[in-house]
């Protein structure tokens, strides 16, 4: 039977010479279910993500310590095998980063790194991922065209296509409607209830109604610290901590 | 806005407008010189023949063997320098990230020897030529070049590189790329239009130098009939035309130096409708 607890932070801590950004984060994130980690900008949210897939080995500035389990692995301990286990994440970060080449190899390049390589089934997998991520009818007829043409929020859409496209287990959105209006927001909040069936989804957001639409699970951090987790009835509507009332209420944002 | 600052704004307009006027006009002024006295002197000889026994004293013939020579040199000086560069330059932004200090101090090594004069590379290659066997050479002249252009063109491609956002690299391992693909695949593509200046800068240099290829290339009327023999070079041409006591000569001199300013326009515009073509994926940040 597999683990209901899908990600186990175990004292984590960051620190960026001798200012700490995560204190001895420790936190565990169900199976299958949308887990919303909250907080006032630059209390760490990014980098807790980025700790998830070990995007932190770019910043040299950055020490990490402790422990990120996935599957009973060590993420922040893993070697040579940190790329096959960043497949098992897919990464929708903050502001899109699509790759500079066309709308269908942005796809493609990302099928083929996990070891597909025949056409026919790339080709159906990229039409396949591209519907998901609500962007196929738009752009059916530009697959051709750089990716850079798109708007920002195609881009994002792009770019959460593309992370699905790696096959994960785990989804990793930081922000992801941030640069989408309304309608196309509630369109992304759609997706991710449907995928949350057959994905983990660990969603980074401001927005404290959108997390409390979709979210079964919420963090709450302050200034490199977890304050509070639980289910979503218990911190929206029983919350224990001064900061997260405080915060509920809209006192710091 | 206040008086002040309409003065202000006004004066460094003119400024600006007068500093573009001044070096267009310098520009201006040394091709049309070029021109003026090269144009007369040129001819479907010149350009189709290699110099005939008098030549430097007025006698017929032309300039193939530099022209092919330049090419010949230049070329496959820019393919080793790029072939090193490209490599090493990804090495530095992508597999030593977290060195900052060594990419410090290796970006401030290459900045060095990039000022090193070519004169003094043209000595280095005279003793390793020595040290090697080597005669003078095309083979001698294009290596020595390749280590002339190589700070050249591993610093230019470096720059470009390093403007790509660190949250491009992050989109490329979060996929599962490594270290290799995120280099060649991403930032490489990325880097295209900028990476065909870079090379477009260092051919310019590979074959505008005289100095490098004095003592490696050496010069000769014929062309080579393999690596191993001496090649003519245009600036070297240029040089002996000019030195030569005949008006008729020295101004075909001005007619080789139109060739080569020809030659690195004709390149430019090649590279920079290939650049065009890979411009429109490069994402903007
Ligand atoms: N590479 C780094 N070097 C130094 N400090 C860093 C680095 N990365 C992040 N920080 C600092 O760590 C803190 C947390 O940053 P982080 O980006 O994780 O915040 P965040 O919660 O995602 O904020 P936001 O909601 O604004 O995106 C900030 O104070 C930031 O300045
Ligand atoms: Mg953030």
């Amino acid at each position: 039977m597999d683990d209901p607890i899908i990600v186990g932070i175990r004292n984590l801590n960051v620190t960026a010479g001798k200012n700490p950004i995560l204190k001895d984060i420790n936190i565990s994130i169900p199976r299958n279910k949308i887990t919303v980690i909250m907080g006032p900008s630059g209390c760490g949210k990014t980098t807790l993500l980025k700790c998830m897939n070990r995007l932190t080995d770019l910043y040299p500035e950055l020490k990490v310590t402790g422990e990120v389990m996935i599957d009973n692995k060590n993420v922040l301990e893993a070697h040579e095998d940190i790329y096959k286990i960043r497949q098992q994440m897919g990464l929708l970060s903050q502001r899109p980063y699509p790759l500079p080449m066309t709308i269908y190899n942005n796809i493609a390049y990302a099928i083929r790194l996990r070891g597909v390589h025949n056409r026919r089934e790339i080709h159906r997998l990229v039409v396949h991922y591209l519907q998901q991520a609500n962007l196929w009818d738009e752009i059916r007829t530009r697959l051709k065209e750089p990716a850079s043409r798109l708007s920002i929020g195609q881009q994002q859409r792009l770019c959460l296509a593309r992370g699905l496209a790696v096959n994960p287990e785990i989804i990793l959105a930081d922000e992801p409607t941030s640069a989408l209006d309304p309608i196309s927001s509630q369109a992304i909040e759609q997706t991710f209830l449907k995928l949350k069936n057959n994905y983990t989804i660990i969603l980074v957001t401001h927005i404290l109604r959108q997390a409390r639409r979709i979210a079964d699970h919420v963090v709450f951090m302050y200034m490199g610290d977890v304050i509070e987790q639980g289910s979503v009835r218990e911190v929206f509507e029983n919350p224990k901590m001064e900061k997260t009332k405080l915060y509920l209420g809209g006192t710091f944002n | 806005m206040t008086r002040g600052q309409k003065i202000e704004e006004r004066f460094f307009k003119v400024l600006m407008f007068l500093s573009t006027f001044f070096i267009l006009a310098i520009l201006a002024i040394i091709i049309y010189s070029i021109f003026e006295k090269g144009i007369r002197s040129i001819s479907w000889e010149m350009l189709t023949e290699i110099p005939s026994g008098g030549y430097y004293y007025g006698k017929g013939g032309g300039i193939l063997n530099a022209i092919l020579g330049s090419l010949a040199l230049a070329s496959g000086a820019t393919v080793i320098a790029f072939f090193v560069g490209l490599p090493v330059a990804l090495y530095i932004n992508v597999f030593l990230i977290r060195h900052k200090k060594i990419v410090g101090m290796v970006r401030f090594l290459l900045d060095l020897v990039w000022g090193i004069p070519s004169i003094v590379y043209g000595a280095f290659g005279f003793t390793l030529m020595i040290f090697l066997g080597l005669q003078t050479s095309l083979l001698a002249g294009t290596i020595t070049v390749a280590l002339f252009i190589l700070p050249i063109m591993i610093r230019s491609i470096d720059e470009i590189v390093r403007t790509a956002p660190i949250g491009l690299q992050e989109a490329s391992y979060s996929l599962g790329s490594n270290k290799s693909e995120t280099a060649f695949r991403i930032l490489t593509r990325q880097s295209v239009s900028g990476i065909i200046t870079a090379i477009l800068l260092s051919f310019g240099r590979a074959i505008g130098d005289a100095a490098s290829v004095l003592f490696t290339a050496g010069y000769t009327d014929h062309l080579p009939n393999g690596l191993l023999e001496p090649v003519a070079t245009l600036p070297l041409s240029i040089f002996f035309q000019l030195a030569s006591p005949v008006p008729e000569v020295q101004n075909r001199a001005y007619a080789s130096a139109l060739v080569l300013t020809l030659i690195i326009l004709l390149v430019s515009l090649f590279s920079r409708g290939l650049g065009k073509r890979y411009h429109k994926t490069k994402i903007n940040f």
